[in-house]
């Protein structure tokens, strides 16, 4: 009752809101930032999360929030505010995260969602960038004797999450590989992982980085593998309204200082000690070169707040999703020079 | 002649003019809130419209009474939402009519354990949460079901399982004609009726139309399978293996898990309300009304059937109404369970894919109401049968 009634009422009062809250949120084009403006009124950064995906956005029993998604609004509020820890996360369902956004009710998205065209053209939001490139892919039991995709066969029934892009990538799936099957699709991600812990589905479907961390609440996470093919592309980034492109610009910023940081080898211990470094681009993301901040309306060390406060990526990936055994192995999330994906335009 | 019309003194006007402020109050507010919607949404970029319903979903649906794939539209998965609803709705009134009059007479047995546990089974069921119901159906009887490999087997026939319940599926030939006979044999019936009660109400005599309206119940539809070409054959479920370890049913109807453990919840649930209607019902007749019965000569049967249940109805009909409201609108609890529901289907995944909240919530709003309105019509109409017909 909890669950449902809880998304009635957000969807529902979110709609009421977007008629009831008048002219908020911010003149498209404008210099000012008007979400800019009311962040800094408030005194903290309203950010949206899940309701709990272990390296993501988790809470801990005493209520403090982790992950790499987590990071990314400590980031923007370092860089804002001057306190990483000054945010008012709000956990959100799939269903409920958009309507939240475009609302009003929170001002950045960093809730591990899919980047795509239809999201970013239609609904009234906008992907600052990527800040995890994930894919799909399918959880079975190691006693099946299924040890690859092309195992599957007609009648295969198959757990997932509502409201995702994965509904989707595992129709298009299933039907170019000619498979009929069964899909159960619940609304919470708890109830995925206990209807397939039961055995009333044969394999669990979402991103791969969410089913290594949902292996860790399977009653027994030795009886089950993920199957090595991916069948779809997830870049998964925060978000923001449209319109606001001050706002825009602070929170992509905000995530390319992390990378470009780990990428000229800036980091939380070491970043104050930088200032008189001999390399522009590292005196630039300290701070003790340029006037970038002011692009933004922000002072000169909004980016050395951000490595001191939260870090690199590479040490916010390492805290988060590596040695807490998710994904030891960063894949396509290394830098660009070191053989991954991660490649963020110059900070200049 | 007008300002005559519009003076205070004037009983018609004086009660006009309030309604008429109502009214007007009622409509600037809603108008405020569209146009104020409507600007607030042309400034987020979000364009308003329903041109999204003919759009292929392209998701799938794993339960749905009409033919249906991802390549349909948004309309059409909104249809199959909208019929999973109806049904589990149905099955959830069916039974728990049927459950709850039965503990509603049974908690006015004589018999002090029938008694007793009619009364128990009311003061659980209906004391705790419905939600924790469905999950305790589903994720604790789910649990205890067998994988498909050792399925409960019912003669060969049916199997229940972990993945389902596999009945048999029907395959007909020539159903129509099939259809027709089976109306034509309620007409039949009707006619038979109307016969019956004339016969009683002018000569007194006694004609009995139970036996005569169930022979012909049977009696007509068997005729097209004998001399029409109707006939019906059994797919039977067979297992099947997927992998190693990996069983499912092929062939047959899966009536699933979700379906099972909601109709079940809804209608255990329910019933205890049904119950404590039935048992007002009953207690509301007053007992001169059973003695007046016994002394004419009427048997314990008769003096049930004809006296105390007519004047009972009237009692129970109007709360039981309610319920079957309430049972309607407690099936959107579904999307917890998976059960592909109008809300599951349309309030959530299309809304999501689609983001369009606003026009989604409001067709969802509007189709349960429809729903409600369309029971209270049938029920009101019911009521007023069983009300006290003044002659």
């Amino acid at each position: 009752m909890i669950k449902s009634i809880k998304t009635w009422i957000l969807v529902g009062f979110a709609s009421l809101l977007l008629v009831a809250c008048g002219q908020g949120g911010g003149g498209a084009g404008s210099k000012k930032s008007k979400t800019l403006d009311n962040t800094k009124k408030a005194g903290f950064v309203k950010c949206g999360v899940s309701q709990g995906l272990p390296g993501f956005s988790n809470a801990d029993a005493s209520g403090n929030w982790t992950g790499i998604d987590v990071d990314v609004c400590r980031a923007v509020a370092a860089a804002v505010l001057g306190d990483a820890d000054k945010v008012k996360y709000t956990p959100l369902s799939a269903k409920e995260r958009f309507t939240a956004l475009t609302s009003g009710e929170i001002d950045v998205l960093a809730r591990n969602t899919t980047w795509t065209l239809s999201r970013d053209a239609d609904i009234g939001l906008t992907f600052v960038g990527v800040n995890f490139y994930d894919g799909q892919g399918f959880m079975v039991r190691k006693n099946s004797g299924i040890n690859s995709v092309n195992d599957f066969k007609n009648g295969i029934s198959a757990c997932t999450n509502t409201g995702t892009t994965t509904e989707l990538n595992m129709r298009d799936f299933f039907n170019s590989k000619n498979i009929s099957y069964e899909p159960i699709a619940f609304e919470k991600a708890d109830e995925v992982v206990q209807a397939y812990d039961a055995g009333r589905c044969d394999t669990y479907t979402t991103d791969k980085s969410g089913l290594a961390a949902q292996r860790t609440k399977m009653s027994n996470p030795d009886e089950h593998k993920v199957l090595p093919e991916t069948i779809s592309k997830e870049p998964l980034g925060p978000v923001v309204r449209q319109g606001d492109a001050v706002w825009e610009d602070i929170v992509r910023w905000s995530l390319n200082t992390m990378i470009e940081a780990e990428e000229y080898g800036v980091n939380s211990s070491n970043a104050s000690s930088l200032k008189d470094s001999e390399n522009p681009a590292i005196k630039r993301l300290v701070g003790s070169e340029g006037e970038l901040g002011a692009a933004f309306g922000l002072d000169n060390e909004w980016s050395l707040r951000i490595i001191e406060q939260v870090g690199n990526y590479g040490e916010s990936y390492k805290k988060h999703i590596a040695d807490t055994g998710i994904l030891p192995n960063r894949g396509p999330n290394q830098l660009w020079t070191k053989g991954g994906i991660l490649y963020v335009p110059p900070a200049r | 002649m007008i300002f005559k019309k519009f003076n205070i003194e004037n009983k018609k006007a004086r009660d006009l003019i309030p309604q008429a402020i109502t009214v007007l109050a009622l409509l600037s507010v809603i108008i405020y809130f569209a146009t104020n919607a409507q600007i607030n949404m042309g400034n987020r970029g979000i364009s308003f419209g329903f041109g999204f319903l003919n759009q292929e979903a392209s998701f799938d649906i794993t339960f749905s009474m009409i033919e249906y794939d991802g390549s349909h539209s948004y309309g059409r998965a909104f249809l199959v939402g909208l019929l999973n609803t109806i049904l589990v709705s149905a099955i959830g009134i069916f039974f728990a009519t049927i459950i709850g009059v039965v503990v509603g007479i049974s908690r006015l047995s004589d018999n002090y354990l029938i008694a007793k546990v009619a009364e128990w089974y009311v003061e659980i069921f209906r004391n705790i949460p419905l939600i924790l119901q469905i999950f305790f159906w589903y994720f604790a009887a789910l649990r205890a079901l067998p994988l498909p490999e050792n399925g409960i087997n019912f003669y060969d026939i049916s199997f229940l399982t972990i993945k389902g319940w596999y009945v048999p599926k029907f395959i007909w030939t020539n159903f129509n004609i099939f259809l027709l006979s089976v109306i034509a044999a309620f007409i039949a019936i009707y006619f038979i009726n109307s016969y019956a009660t004339k016969q009683r109400e002018q000569f007194g005599k006694q004609i009995p139309t139970t036996i005569i309206s169930l022979a012909t119940l049977i009696l007509i539809p068997l005729i097209t399978f004998l001399f029409l070409g109707v006939s019906l054959t059994f797919e039977y479920p067979v297992l099947k293996q997927l992998s190693p370890t990996v069983f499912t049913y092929a062939g047959g109807v899966s009536i699933i898990p979700e379906l099972i453990a909601l109709a079940l919840a809804l209608s255990m649930y329910t019933a205890t309300f049904i119950a404590e209607n039935v048992r007002a019902g009953i207690l509301g007749v007053g007992k001169g009304q059973k003695e007046a019965a016994a002394s004419i000569g009427l048997n314990k049967n008769q003096i049930l059937k004809l006296v105390v249940m007519p004047q009972a109805l009237r009692i129970i009909i109007p709360p039981t109404t309610n319920q079957y409201l309430n049972l309607t609108k407690n099936s959107s609890l579904a999307a917890a369970i998976a059960y592909p529901d109008i809300v599951l289907v349309f309030a959530g995944t299309a809304l999501m894919q689609t983001g369009r909240a606003i026009e989604i919530i409001s067709i969802t709003m509007l189709t349960y109401l429809t729903l409600s309105i369309s029971i209270s019509i049938f029920m009101n109409w019911y009521n007023k049968k069983m009300a006290i017909k003044e002659k």
